[in-house]
């Protein structure tokens, strides 16, 4: 079944080549349309868009916001605290009340991995998982690729580490699928405490050692360091953690010159990222910024019915 | 009521019996079973094509009640019970309150005496309220009917408590059914921890939470000279500890459940909170340990664990869904299409592991045919096909992760102290 015969996008692993490459093909006119002067289109006028997000989020929800705004859809968004849901209204019900306001699109961000499958099953209206606990964030990995496949032409054959707290980390998981479909070679480095076991069954070369990992890479991303899971006893400080992990310039010269180091924000400066990398133009984490929006842009594009001919100019 | 079984295959493992004859029932009792008994003025009951054995036992169920009635209360249980084939379930104290006191255990058994249908026999709890901190009134719950004592749902944490339960219980002759968890090690897990965990994105929880807290009170049995009897096992590890404390003589037995004998954490990816169940859904690499174990009699006894929810507890978000299967009314069909049909369990091993083996583990004085013994009788019919459909369970919990699979070899008949109270899965 082809992307545009799903109801749904729960996340990259059910997703095939062809899918993202159709998603990522739409975004590059959806880019352009970003940098006019007038930056919006008719495409999705008359269609309605609901944020929901469970988990703070800023630059998500935002590029999801602006996204269905340029194409003229009517967005809203709602904010629900976890806490508030787990006393009182249950998700299901809190869906069909928006559902039935006419809605014709969800985006939801949950901390429950799996709570976007179980809306999707109950509902209508059609689902972009925002992201779901440790399980996906498809529309960052989309980005994600988006950014390295602009920058280096082409995916086959690029090696790609995935730096930092895997085992938590769905960026992590969705990257991973994503990327696998295109022939990359993709390493995951991190505190053996934050490492999923058996992560090498998902086709990873798993490491312990930050030099060994970015040995002649092509791209690096960094993954957001959560400090609570330090209090928790997964490792034992952010100084120890910024000691083995930090990206830094002497770190990059393990890498290829024209290496690409990506970071789905917010920054942990001095912690996973030195600034000198973060602002250097090795960094492409401004860019991924606009191109999420580019993204999401096609993707709400592809699911909520725009004609195709109607975004060529 | 003088009932005829007549013509079926009695497999009844205690005599070892595997042959088409009838059996003849009279006052509750066993009469007599032989080749071509004289029908006299008895009921017949033509069980030909079918297979005549003892009462199936389920040593672990949870009945709700007191407490939790909107879950299952014990007339709704008994009554899965007896559509899924037990003549006699025995009750798990995770009530509200639990089941650490003689009040609570007379009211059970009352209760169940009113219904009348299914022989309810309570365990009462290690600990009071389960909590892992004193030791409950053991003489107290075995006077009142107890027959085991469990803190089941929990594990006993303290390792001295346990030490304590084991020794304390031993006086009493009362095995203690263990559930085996390391919670510092399970703690927010939501299954197996593995290849799926990854890829579902869920905290896992290893194996070795299950066998860490096995190989503790295993030590602690060889130490009080207790019985154990480690509940629902689901690892490759916890066979293999479970083995080595028999070679060495220790008192120790094990039940597993049919759900963790047919179904993989693989099922957990559609986020369907049916899956949810503690111990969770492992990998085959376990599930064919559990099968050989079966064979090989390692695991004692086959029990549900039937822990019936209702529908607001499992229609949610995975990690807000509360663990377990609405069992009672799938367990036998399970074995027989998954593990039976296929040729990778003998029906004779089956039907003991139903019977014989429970019966041993709690000393009851049931789980064979002999003459003189209480009349139940489970009768299957190995060739009868049904899909499950909870919508038709008798128990209020319709959480069961096997919903429309089509299933061969379904309880035909459920006799209990003579009266037949159960027939093609209906209460009679």
């Amino acid at each position: 079944m082809g992307f545009e015969q799903k109801k749904d996008l729960l996340g990259l692993r059910e997703l095939s080549r062809e899918d993202i490459e159709l998603i990522l093909n739409i975004a590059l006119p959806m880019k352009d349309v970003i940098k006019r002067d007038i930056k919006k289109v008719p495409t999705l006028r008359g269609k309605a868009l609901a944020t929901v997000f469970y988990e703070p989020s800023t630059r998500t929800r935002t590029s999801f916001e602006i996204a269905g705004k340029y194409l003229s859809a009517d967005t809203v968004n709602l904010t629900v605290s976890t806490s508030s849901v787990l006393k009182g209204e249950s998700l299901r019900d809190t869906i069909k009340t928006i559902e039935v306001m006419g809605f014709d699109l969800l985006v939801m961000r949950h901390s429950m991995s799996g709570a976007p499958h179980y809306v999707a099953r109950n509902t209508d209206m059609r689902i972009i998982n925002a992201g779901d606990g440790a399980n996906e964030h498809p529309t960052q990995a989309l980005l994600d690729i988006f950014s390295i496949r602009e920058k280096k032409g082409s995916l086959e054959d690029l090696k790609i580490a995935i730096v930092g707290d895997i085992l938590h980390s769905r960026v992590a998981r969705s990257n991973i699928y994503g990327l696998s479909k295109f022939g990359c070679e993709i390493r995951v480095v991190g505190p053996s405490t934050l490492m999923p076991p058996e992560i090498e069954k998902l086709g990873v070369k798993r490491y312990y050692s930050l030099d060994e990992a970015l040995d002649g890479v092509d791209v690096i991303n960094v993954l957001r360091i959560q400090r609570e899971r330090q209090q928790i006893g997964l490792f034992p400080s952010l100084d120890e953690y910024a000691n083995l992990y930090m990206i830094s310039p002497e770190h990059l010269l393990r890498a290829r010159d024209d290496v690409l180091v990506l970071h789905p924000g917010p920054l942990n400066r001095g912690i996973e990222i030195s600034s000198q990398i973060a602002d250097s133009n090795v960094a492409v984490i401004n860019e991924q910024i606009t191109n999420g929006v580019a993204v999401r842009m096609a993707l709400l594009f592809l699911m909520m019915g725009g004609a195709r001919d109607e975004i060529a100019n | 009521m003088r009932l005829l079984i007549k013509g079926g295959r009695v497999i009844d493992p205690a005599n070892g019996l595997n042959a088409l004859m009838d059996v003849l029932l009279d006052e509750g009792r066993i009469v007599a079973v032989n080749n071509d008994l004289p029908d006299d003025d008895a009921e017949v009951i033509d069980a030909k094509d079918k297979i005549v054995c003892p009462g199936f036992i389920d040593m672990h169920v949870h009945l709700r009640e007191p407490g939790q009635e909107y879950k299952e209360d014990i007339s709704s249980g008994s009554k899965a019970a007896a559509a899924g084939g037990f003549t006699t379930v025995c009750c798990m104290p995770n009530t509200e309150p639990a089941i650490d006191n003689a009040a609570v255990a007379s009211f059970i058994r009352e209760r169940a005496r009113k219904t009348g249908l299914t022989n309810v026999l309570p365990i009462g709890a290690i600990t009071q309220g389960r909590a892992g901190n004193e030791l409950s009134e053991m003489a107290e719950l075995v006077s009142a009917g107890c027959i085991a004592v469990s803190d089941d749902g929990s594990p006993v944490m303290r390792t001295d408590i346990m030490r304590n339960g084991l020794e304390y219980a031993k006086m009493f002759a009362l095995p203690v059914l263990a559930h085996c968890e390391d919670l510092n090690l399970s703690r927010d897990g939501q299954m197996h921890e593995g290849y799926y965990s990854i890829i579902y994105g869920l905290k896992g929880i290893p194996v070795e939470a299950e066998e860490v807290m096995i190989a503790r009170d295993i030590m602690l049995t060889r130490l009080t000279g207790g019985y154990l009897h480690v509940c629902h096992i689901s690892t490759r590890g916890a066979v293999d500890l479970v083995r080595k404390a028999k070679k060495e003589g220790l008192n120790v037995t094990c039940e597993v459940t049919p759900h963790h004998l047919v179904l993989s954490d693989e099922a957990v990816g559609t986020y369907d909170a049916n899956t949810k169940v503690n111990p969770p859904l492992r990998s085959w690499e376990h599930i064919e340990a559990l099968r050989e174990a079966l064979n090989e009699g390692v695991i004692d006894c086959i029990a549900t664990d039937h822990a019936p929810h209702h529908l607001e507890s499992k229609d949610c978000e995975y990690i807000l869904a509360s663990p377990g299967i609405s069992g009672l009314e799938t367990a036998v069909a399970l074995i027989m299409n998954e593990l039976v049909h296929p040729g990778i369990l003998d029906i004779e091993k089956m039907v003991s592991l139903f019977t014989t083996g429970p019966a041993d583990i709690l000393g009851l004085d049931r789980g064979t045919l002999s003459p003189g013994q209480v009349a139940d009788v489970t009768v299957l019919d190995p060739d009868m096909v049904k899909t499950v459909d909870p919508a038709k369970f008798y128990s209020k919990g319709k959480n069961t992760p096997f919903i429309g699979r089509e299933l061969k070899g379904w309880p035909y008949m459920t006799i209990r102290a003579g009266k037949i109270v159960a027939c093609a899965g209906k209460i009679v």
